[in-house]
């Protein structure tokens, strides 16, 4: 032991009591950067810190909602649900397994028949490179396995759980269609939600189980959120395991609303089977390829009857559609059933367009007194335009064009209007009569119905001319230069015209020229309409001149029928007519089925009864058969139904359409049926009871009780 | 000794002095920051080890009670070593050593076990413990002796001492490094980079060795000798959400569960990060994270202060100290202590790499409670009698 040195202090110590000073320093200093950090932790990161814990603990589990049905007007389903039982696995207890579930999942695929292979990846989750089979949902959720399973096997699943440890049957709603193939378009379907309408829709993203459906199309697409319901949430408390340790809120589901609709099934299945019958009768003669016909409430704007052919039957749907099946749905080959030809198909009107032409004649200074001459052909601007079988009049009034269809005393209106306004070089703003008054009957936008994918049609003038010109000049003016080189091989002269033909619109494309005047007129040429564009016009003139938004929903009712809410008449426009131009044109329509050329399709309808106004209408499309068309309305003096029928490639209006709208007049109202086509009837001929009694859509509402039953209408 | 053997009562009566005479002069401040700690501890430890589903904290307290056991013990060593005159202590210093290097070596034998990847467990019987927790007893005790005494009456440790106390090191590190134990590791070079820098050793010496310390923590990152895992832990540190499912989880859940305790915290028994089981390791090595979300701040932040009183209690003792021996082995827990707080709560707080260390006084541990208490009974031995001779 060395002594103490009382007076010297060792160096060692001096160097000792300063670090540890710097150390006590650094104590103090690092500590407060650790008070500091917690401090940000805690305090000004409190808020983002506790969201990501929530996620972190709390996992929803989503009750889907029962999906509404889809009623016609008196309350008889068209589309509603049925219980499927569906198997389906525990993600994260299965996962958790020591061999991963793989001994459950084997011992299920026995059961049910299914390859092992296809339950463990229908047990993956999707990923960015996990595709399909695989689970789109939360592995909260149960994981979907096997759908529509046999009941006998989903008992065998239930009562020995023990041994399917994780795995659970349920009863499922899925869609079903038990009026088969009829109104298949306007009803829509449901196909699984994809990626980009989770996307794109909350309600859906929010409500996400993993084998959500989403309205494709038709009103299940348009009313897809009412009809969707409130999904009911659980939200649960979970461990890092995935484990559920207790329920921390629950809310039930809220069931989707029915929709009533204006649709009378009754009407919608005669319009089918009218349709068909009279597009059979058509063939062998025509084609007679596709066809529409739509029955409107004329005070309304509901419709009553959508039919589209060909038509499919929605069953397809179920469980999944393959692509196969899906592109043969949109192939020329099976006639495109899913296209409704009442919404989307485009066809030139013909004469049915007349009323539109009438009045834009009327409203520009051609007397309604006054007559005109309906010669056989007319020559205008060099070009000689035929009537219809090259047939004349003489000297008629407007009344009697309409009637017997005289073409030449359009013709004339839309060459005289086209020079009015210069002709091909108009000075100043052109009035474009013709076109504004087709616009004003709602033709060339969509109608507003509440269905998907309208289409606006066409009304050409001047301006679209020169769009259109715009818009294929670059092309129009190459193929003028350097003509068709691929055509002239086998072709030569072909090549020539065609080349010539696109000099011509190159240089002078952008010119509205008299004969597209004058074909427009009576609805050829480019002008193009849907059948629900001439239903909605027909019923305007019949109504008096109001055009309403067609409206196939009428109310949506909560399931258990405590909540209606009517969804009321929307009114679009005014026809631009004055009231003795539509008084005109009402007393020329009502003539057609009597005396004009629509006369040999009522021949024995009860007209005292109930009078029918109507016009037929011939469509030529190049290339094609004529296009058979009837729009109507009934009864004339007291109109409740506006009637369209086409039929592509069907003939004349007054040898195919009428008939098929005569046939749904006769069904409306219990007439013996007579005419060529007699769908009514329960052999085809009747006298059959009135679908709708005393020609009027039901006023009230089909009840839904509080049990969720559904009162049928009793009429 | 002798003087004692005949006289039992003289013995008591001899003890029971010694006891009032330590209480007189024990350093309070220290002893009840510590005991606070524990209390604290304590409370988390139960908190993190009961069942997440609801269920009554009073059902579940068999961790709890295991850890109240291994304190009752701790404390009772810790105040036997501080009734003892450090003098006396320092004659085994060698001896201490020599056996926890034996025990290191041991758990290189079968009767080693490995926990959680780590050879690092002997277990005996039912009685299991981590030698190298000991270790860091007698390695501060170790070079206490080497450094505090040097050779040849020099008046401060010259550079002979400074390989002896290199030797010294060396031994414990190499065994405690093929466990591997990055974490403990790390302390043994904290305790000895801090011992030396307080030591008065030659500046060469003390900036040689802060320099090798840094270049081989440089070259370690450098030539890729850490595990990936390791590597991961440092990445994740820079960029905490970057894999926050692998790597990154363990970091990240801490820092939501501190993050998401707020001001004043979920309350004891109502975390949900801790219920839920979202931190690993949670009574051990995450234990912070428990006082952040059920304590909030308020209470972490009184965790952290109460490290600092006993630190600043710590080096105020080694400032008392007239002979560098007592000063060092104060300087040596300090550095100990402190190193081992800092590293263990800033990783709760995401500014330090993920290693696995106990917090010191809090965390669940038999053996690691037992180190720290005994080496705050050397501390509260050396503070009594400074204050005796004062």
């Amino acid at each position: 032991m060395r002594a103490p040195v009382e007076d010297f202090e060792p160096p060692g110590r001096r160097l000792g009591r300063a670090g540890i000073v710097i150390a006590q320093v650094l104590v103090v200093t690092l500590f407060a950067v650790l008070a500091a950090r917690l401090w940000y932790l805690q305090v000004p990161m409190w808020d983002h810190y506790r969201e990501l814990a929530l996620a972190n603990h709390h996992q929803q589990l989503i009750v889907p909602a029962t999906r509404g049905q889809i009623l016609d007007a008196t309350g008889r389903p068209l589309v509603n649900n049925r219980a499927e039982l569906v198997v389906s696995g525990d993600y994260h207890e299965l996962t958790g397994m020591e061999d991963g579930g793989r001994k459950v999942l084997s011992d299920l695929s026995e059961v049910l028949d299914v390859p092992l292979e296809e339950l463990q990846q229908r047990m993956r989750l999707c990923g960015p490179e996990v595709s399909r089979p695989c689970w789109p949902g939360s592995p909260y959720q149960p994981v979907t396995l096997a759908e529509d399973v046999e009941p006998s096997v989903a008992l065998q699943i239930m009562e020995s759980s023990g041994d399917f440890p994780g795995i659970s049957a349920q009863a499922h709603a899925v869609r079903e269609y038990p009026q088969g193939e009829h109104g298949s378009q306007m009803l829509g379907y449901l196909q699984p939600v994809t990626q980009e309408e989770l996307e794109a829709r909350e309600d859906l993203r929010t409500q996400f189980t993993g084998i959500d459906q989403v309205g494709r199309d038709g009103v299940e697409a348009v009313y897809d959120a009412q009809l969707r319901g409130t999904a009911g949430k659980r939200v649960l408390g979970v461990n890092n395991h995935g484990e559920v340790m207790e329920v921390i809120s629950e809310t039930s589901p809220e069931p989707g609303m029915h929709l009533i609709t204006n649709i009378d099934l009754g009407v919608q299945k005669i319009a089918e089977e009218a349709l068909a019958e009279g597009m059979a009768n058509a063939r062998p003669r025509y084609k007679a390829d596709a066809g529409a016909a739509i029955v409107l409430d004329v005070r309304t704007g509901g419709v009553v009857a959508m039919a589209s052919l060909p038509t499919y039957d929605p069953a397809i749907w179920q469980g999944g559609i393959d692509q196969e099946t899906f592109d043969e749905m949109l192939s020329a080959e099976a006639g495109e059933p899913l296209l409704s030809r009442a919404v989307q198909g485009t066809y030139p009107p013909g004469s049915t367009f007349k009323v539109s032409s009438l009045s834009a004649a009327a409203e520009n200074g051609y007397s309604l007194r006054s007559t005109y001459a309906c010669p056989g052909s007319v020559n205008l601007a060099g070009q000689t335009y035929q009537n219809y079988a090259g047939q004349g009049h003489g000297p008629i009034s407007l009344h009697k064009a309409i009637v017997v269809s005289c073409n030449t005393v359009f013709y004339n209106f839309g060459y005289q209007m086209w020079k009015q306004d210069g002709g091909l070089y108009p000075e100043g703003e052109p009035k474009e009569a013709m076109a504004n008054m087709a616009r004003g009957f709602g033709f060339g936008s969509p109608t507003g119905i509440d269905l998907p994918y309208e289409t606006a049609g066409r009304i050409p003038d001047r301006e679209w001319k020169r769009t259109f010109w715009q818009q294929t000049r670059e092309n129009n003016c190459h193929r003028g230069e350097h003509g068709y080189p691929e055509v002239a091989k086998t072709d030569p002269s072909r090549a020539a015209y065609l080349k010539l033909l696109a000099y011509e619109q190159c240089v002078e494309g952008f010119q509205w020229r008299a004969n597209e005047a004058v074909n427009f007129s009576i609805g050829q040429g480019d002008v193009l309409v849907t059948p629900l564009q001439l239903a909605n016009a027909y019923a305007a003139i019949a109504n008096g001149g109001t055009l309403y938004e067609p409206r196939i929903g009428r109310a949506l009712v909560s399931a258990d029928g405590t909540k209606v809410e009517e969804i009321e008449p929307v009114v679009r426009g005014r026809l631009p007519v004055s009231d003795e131009t539509l008084e005109y044109l009402q007393k020329a329509l009502t003539a057609v089925p009597k005396e004009g050329t629509a006369r040999g399709a009522f021949a024995g309808f009860p007209q005292d009864k109930v009078s029918v106004a109507g016009k037929t209408g011939s469509a030529d499309v190049r290339g094609r058969q004529v296009s058979s068309w009837f729009a109507s309305y009934a009864p004339a003096d007291d109109p409740q139904f506006a009637i369209v029928v086409l039929v592509s490639q069907g003939g004349t209006g007054g040898m195919t359409s009428a008939p098929i709208a005569r046939a749904i007049y006769d069904g409306i109202y219990g007439f013996e049926g007579q005419g060529p086509v007699t769908a009514g009837g329960e052999d085809g001929s009747g006298p059959a009871k009135p679908l709708l009694p005393g020609g009027k859509p039901p006023e009230e509402l089909p009840a839904v009780r509080p049990d969720g039953s559904i009162d049928v209408l009793d009429r | 000794m002798s003087t004692y053997l005949g006289a039992p009562r003289t013995r008591r009566a001899e003890l029971g002095r010694s006891a009032a005479g330590l209480a007189r002069r024990l350093d309070w401040t220290l002893a009840v920051s510590a005991a606070l700690l524990c209390v604290i501890g304590s409370l988390l430890v139960w908190s993190s080890t009961i069942p997440g589903d609801g269920s009554d904290p009073l059902e579940s307290t068999e961790h709890l009670r295991r850890h109240l056991f291994h304190l009752v013990v701790a404390w009772v060593l810790c105040l036997a070593v501080a009734s003892v005159d450090h003098r006396t202590v320092r004659a085994y210093a060698p001896i201490a050593y020599l056996v926890t290097v034996v025990l290191l070596a041991l758990v290189l034998t079968p009767l080693g076990e490995v926990i959680n990847g780590s050879r690092g467990w002997i277990v005996i019987g039912g009685f299991q413990f981590q030698p190298s927790e000991l270790a860091k007893v007698g390695l501060v005790l170790m070079l206490a002796t080497l450094l505090g005494e040097p050779r040849d009456g020099e008046a401060r440790p010259m550079t002979r001492d400074v390989l002896f106390c290199l030797l010294a090191l060396a031994v414990p590190l190499a065994l405690v490094m093929s466990q591997p134990d990055l974490g403990t590791t790390l302390v043994l070079g904290a305790i000895f980079l801090g011992m030396l820098t307080l030591s008065g050793a030659p500046v060469m010496w003390v900036v040689g060795m802060l320099a090798c310390g840094a270049a081989g923590a440089f070259c370690v990152w450098w030539f890729d000798m850490l595990e990936p895992y390791q590597v991961d832990r440092i990445s994740t540190l820079m960029n905490p959400t970057a894999d926050p499912q692998g790597a990154g989880y363990n970091s990240n859940q801490a820092l939501i569960a501190v993050g998401s305790g707020g001001f004043n915290g979920t309350g004891l028994f109502q975390g949900e990060q801790t219920h839920g089981r979202f931190v690993p390791e949670q009574h051990t090595d995450f234990i912070f994270t428990v006082a952040g979300e059920e304590l909030g701040f308020t209470g972490a932040v009184l965790v952290i202060g109460l490290f600092g009183l006993v630190l600043w209690r710590l080096l105020r003792t080694a400032q008392g100290c007239e002979k560098p021996y007592p000063r060092l082995l104060c300087v040596g827990v300090a550095a100990w202590f402190g190193f081992q707080a800092l590293i263990n709560i800033g990783m709760c707080l995401g500014v330090v790499p993920v290693t696995g260390l106990p917090l010191p006084f809090v965390s669940y541990g038999g053996t690691a409670s037992v180190a720290s208490m005994l080496a705050l009974g050397l501390v509260l031995g050396v503070n009594s009698r400074n204050r005796g001779f004062a």
